[in-house]
């Protein structure tokens, strides 16, 4: 059920949280975290959707944030939701005028007591992430770079002004890869002498994958454009022969190592609220996305050509 | 081995992927294959924790091929999987299965399963790792673990690992049980051995260690100092079933208390382990087992029934007696509750109530530790008639969590202190799907991970704290003190009532 307040105020929603929750039959608060999203009005309904996904795994007090034009008087509207598939419970507040310089000033009363706060910038996203009004709130922060419309080059600036918490769903994408590359060296324990990452252009995820080899294994990694769709193939060369994970339709794979048959592997996209709820598993600094973040950031910065493009 | 420059401790989102391996499962047509194994494997690949290649090859005397047995996992999977049904997981499992027809006794059988796994291990990679998951009832480990034996086939080779599985019973008392370890000693060594008590698997289950002892609010009155008894009960509502075959002369306390209940209490019960791995953990259970006592008047401290025909649950049901297949005069008892101490500093005089049942008002499994009155009573006997004692209440199935009892004041002029429960549902802080019990344990066996199984130290310690209590209850049999009929739907016997009762306590409602 849902609940408009026109003109209010951070008192006000959080005692219609309250009255929400006694209506629908239940004072009792089992949520774990808040997660302040920070979205654009049109794409509002789709991401505070994927929030919802999200809600099933971690029971959370989202807060959408739409920051409107920052002219003329400040006017916080809400739109408070409880039950209806939700976890936990929900607010959409839409800031305009002055207020949408200080959106913390009306985030800060509503978050849950002693416990985590989640930022995620589902499109845009400011450049100094640790800095931003709201991303000062949070311990951990999210963005999407493949959301974004420079990709790559988002990519770049978040690594560039990575600060711990911060993380990148372009990263989460990764998870299941760095599986299986992982679990094909447990297999396989041999030297990489070299490797390759192909995947459609710009895409931030084969830039990630690419850096995490390349600071793991201590080899220089090829990028390949190919047409997608998103990663294609991953390759590590060893002396044995190649390891190769190829994965042309974006859902089955076919793992291939020195000595053995080729192998189908599943490894579908995941969607949004998937990678959502991974990266609202863990909370703490994600030390190896910090020391992958801070390679690209230092191999981009070294070398000014972009070899991204590939040279085969 | 130089380690994997891809892994790093600090690398938590990477799950464990079990190495290359297939898995063989005798009995491939029960329940237990159909509704647990084959969806935990597909619930695993689904999740991306089985290594590419892995392969599943069914034993069972029927007349099959490849495909027919494909289709059997393919419609358990449907029905029973947890996550969602999808194709590419499916199609990386699809090429993955064979199957062996033959009789558990049949040498061209074995042979040919032999000759199903070297192909395997070339057409899928599997590298000779191999499990066998024995799903069928315990009376043909015998034969089953000779001719693996005998073929071969519980040899590895090199790196490569071969282990077997089985479920419950573990023999029906501390002889049998060290025939049946016997039989598996004698081919696997102790580490390849994976006794399954599924349990052990559940979330709330290990959560009893964390909560135990990642907290500092509840071990410093985890003593006889506060507690006055536990309470452990695991309650089924339906009948035995089909099952008549497999229940009649074991019984609730052969089925149920000697694994789970044993196995939970040790946990409720045990001291700090000096770490959390295998080795350390099984010490700290086998001294709680051992340090078990019976009381010395079985008769007043234990009580058994069977159920009677009744309702239950809004439906009319047969009683024990009266089910397919069991004899009018069976004394197997369908409820059993004991009463045992631990002998230890921690626990002196706090008595453990163990009980299981079946057609009992719900399933629930539960574990209760009540705690003492208060010493002294501030406010006046009306003020707290209806306050009972403190409770600490893990819930381990079904709607998992945790539940708290305590006094509070009933808002108004008079003083008056009554029950209030606070209550941690797993669901609501956590997620929704937790993971199957069967998906952990098939991972820990693919991988290796021994902490979660019971070894045959503790099977044969809990077989002694049974057995005499099955022993008294065989001699009462003879002098025609059978168990006592109990009405379906409710919550056991008067003779369970009046063993508490004796004590001065009485069996909260779960």
């Amino acid at each position: 059920m849902t609940t408009t307040l026109t003109a209010t105020n951070s008192a006000a929603i959080a005692a219609e949280f309250v009255r929400a929750r006694t209506r629908a039959g239940s004072p009792a608060m089992g949520m774990v975290m808040t997660v302040v999203v920070v979205v654009e009005e049109q794409d509002a309904a789709a991401t505070l959707e994927a929030a919802r996904a999200a809600s099933h795994e971690h029971p959370a007090r989202v807060l959408g944030v739409v920051l409107g034009s920052s002219r003329g008087a400040g006017q916080v509207d809400a739109e408070v939701t409880v039950g209806a598939g939700w976890g936990g419970e929900m607010a959409l507040l839409r800031l305009v005028g002055e207020v949408v310089k200080h959106p913390d000033s009306v985030v800060l009363p509503l978050l849950l007591p002693d416990s985590p706060v989640v930022a995620w910038w589902a499109s845009r996203a400011p450049r100094d992430l640790a800095g931003d009004p709201l991303g000062r709130l949070a311990q951990r922060r999210i963005t999407d770079s493949a959301a974004a419309a420079a990709q790559a080059r988002t990519l770049q600036v978040q690594c560039a002004a990575y600060s711990p918490g911060n993380t990148d769903l372009s990263w989460t994408r990764l998870t299941p890869w760095r599986a299986l590359l992982a679990a094909a060296l447990d297999q396989h324990p041999l030297k990489v002498t070299g490797a390759s990452v192909a995947a459609d252009r710009g895409n931030p995820s084969a830039d990630l994958l690419a850096a995490w080899l390349g600071q793991r294994l201590r080899v220089d990694v090829r990028r390949i454009t190919s047409d997608g769709p998103g990663l294609t193939e991953v390759t590590l060369e060893t002396k044995k022969g190649p390891i190769r994970i190829s994965r042309p339709d974006g859902r089955l794979a076919t793992f291939s190592s020195p000595g053995n048959p080729d192998r189908p592997v599943a490894l579908r996209r995941r969607d949004v609220p998937e990678l959502l709820a991974e990266e609202l598993r863990r909370l703490d600094e994600d030390d190896v996305y910090a020391a992958t973040a801070r390679f690209l950031a230092r191999g981009l910065a070294a070398k000014k050509t972009p070899t991204r493009k590939g040279k085969k | 081995m130089a380690s994997n420059p891809l892994r790093d401790p600090q690398d938590r989102r990477l799950p464990r992927i079990a190495g290359p391996c297939g898995l063989v499962l005798f009995g491939v047509t029960g329940d237990l294959s159909r509704k647990k194994v084959m969806p935990a494997i597909y619930d695993l690949a689904n999740r991306g924790l089985l290594p590419p290649g892995f392969s599943l090859t069914g034993f069972a005397r029927r007349d099959w091929a490849d495909e027919d047995f494909a289709q059997v996992v393919h419609d358990a999977v449907k029905e029973h999987s947890r996550t969602p049904f999808r194709e590419e997981v499916w199609d990386q499992l699809a090429e993955g299965f064979r199957f062996v027809p033959g009789e558990f006794d049949d040498d061209v059988a074995f042979e040919q399963l032999r000759h199903t796994i070297e192909e395997l291990d070339v057409s899928r990679g599997t590298g000779g790792n191999h499990a066998f998951y024995l799903a069928i009832p315990p009376a043909f480990f015998g034969d089953v673990v000779g001719q693996l034996k005998e073929h071969g086939l519980a040899d590895a080779a090199g790196d490569s690992w071969r282990r077997v599985v089985v479920e419950k019973p573990f023999g029906h008392d501390l002889r049998s049980a060290r025939e049946l370890n016997g039989i598996l000693d004698g081919v696997f060594p102790d580490g390849s051995i994976f006794r399954i008590d599924h349990y052990l698997g559940k979330e709330t289950v290990q959560n009893i260690l964390a909560l135990r002892f990642a907290n500092t609010m509840f071990e410093p009155i985890w003593n006889a100092n506060y507690v006055d008894h536990v309470q452990i009960t695991m309650a089924e509502d339906v009948g035995i079933g089909g099952r008549a075959g497999y229940y009649d002369g074991i019984g609730a306390a052969r089925d149920v208390i000697q694994n789970h209940l044993l196995q939970l209490m040790s946990l409720v019960a045990m001291e700090e382990p000096t770490t959390f791995d295998a080795q350390a953990l099984r010490i700290e259970k086998q001294k709680v087992l051992s340090s078990v006592r019976l009381p010395s008047d079985l008769g007043a401290t234990t009580a058994r029934g069977q159920y009677a025909a009744g309702w239950a649950g809004g439906e009319k049901v047969p009683g024990f007696l009266q089910e397919e297949g069991i004899s009018a005069t069976s004394t197997t008892e369908t409820f059993a509750a004991v009463t045992l101490h631990v002998d230890t500093r921690r626990w002196a005089g706090v008595p453990f109530y163990l009980r299981t049942g079946k057609r009992l008002g719900r399933r629930v499994t539960e574990v209760a530790v009540v705690f003492k009155r208060a010493p002294h009573q501030l406010f006046n006997p009306t003020a707290t008639e209806e306050l009972t004692q403190n409770a600490l209440v893990i819930r381990v199935q079904p709607d998992e969590g945790m539940t708290v009892r305590f006094g509070s004041k009933v808002p108004g002029t008079a003083m008056e202190i009554r029950d209030v429960n606070m209550d941690f549902a797993y669901g609501g802080s956590f997620t929704e799907a937790s993971p199957e019990a069967y998906e952990r344990l098939i991972l820990d066996v693919l991988l290796g991970d021994p902490p979660l199984f019971p070894r045959h130290e503790e099977v044969e310690l809990s077989w002694q704290i049974l057995d005499p209590i099955l022993d008294f209850w065989a001699k009462q049999d003879k002098r025609g003190a059978g168990p006592e009929q109990y009405p379906s739907g409710g919550w056991g016997p008067g003779s369970a009532e009046a063993m508490l009762a004796r004590d001065g306590r009485t069996w909260r409602r779960p």
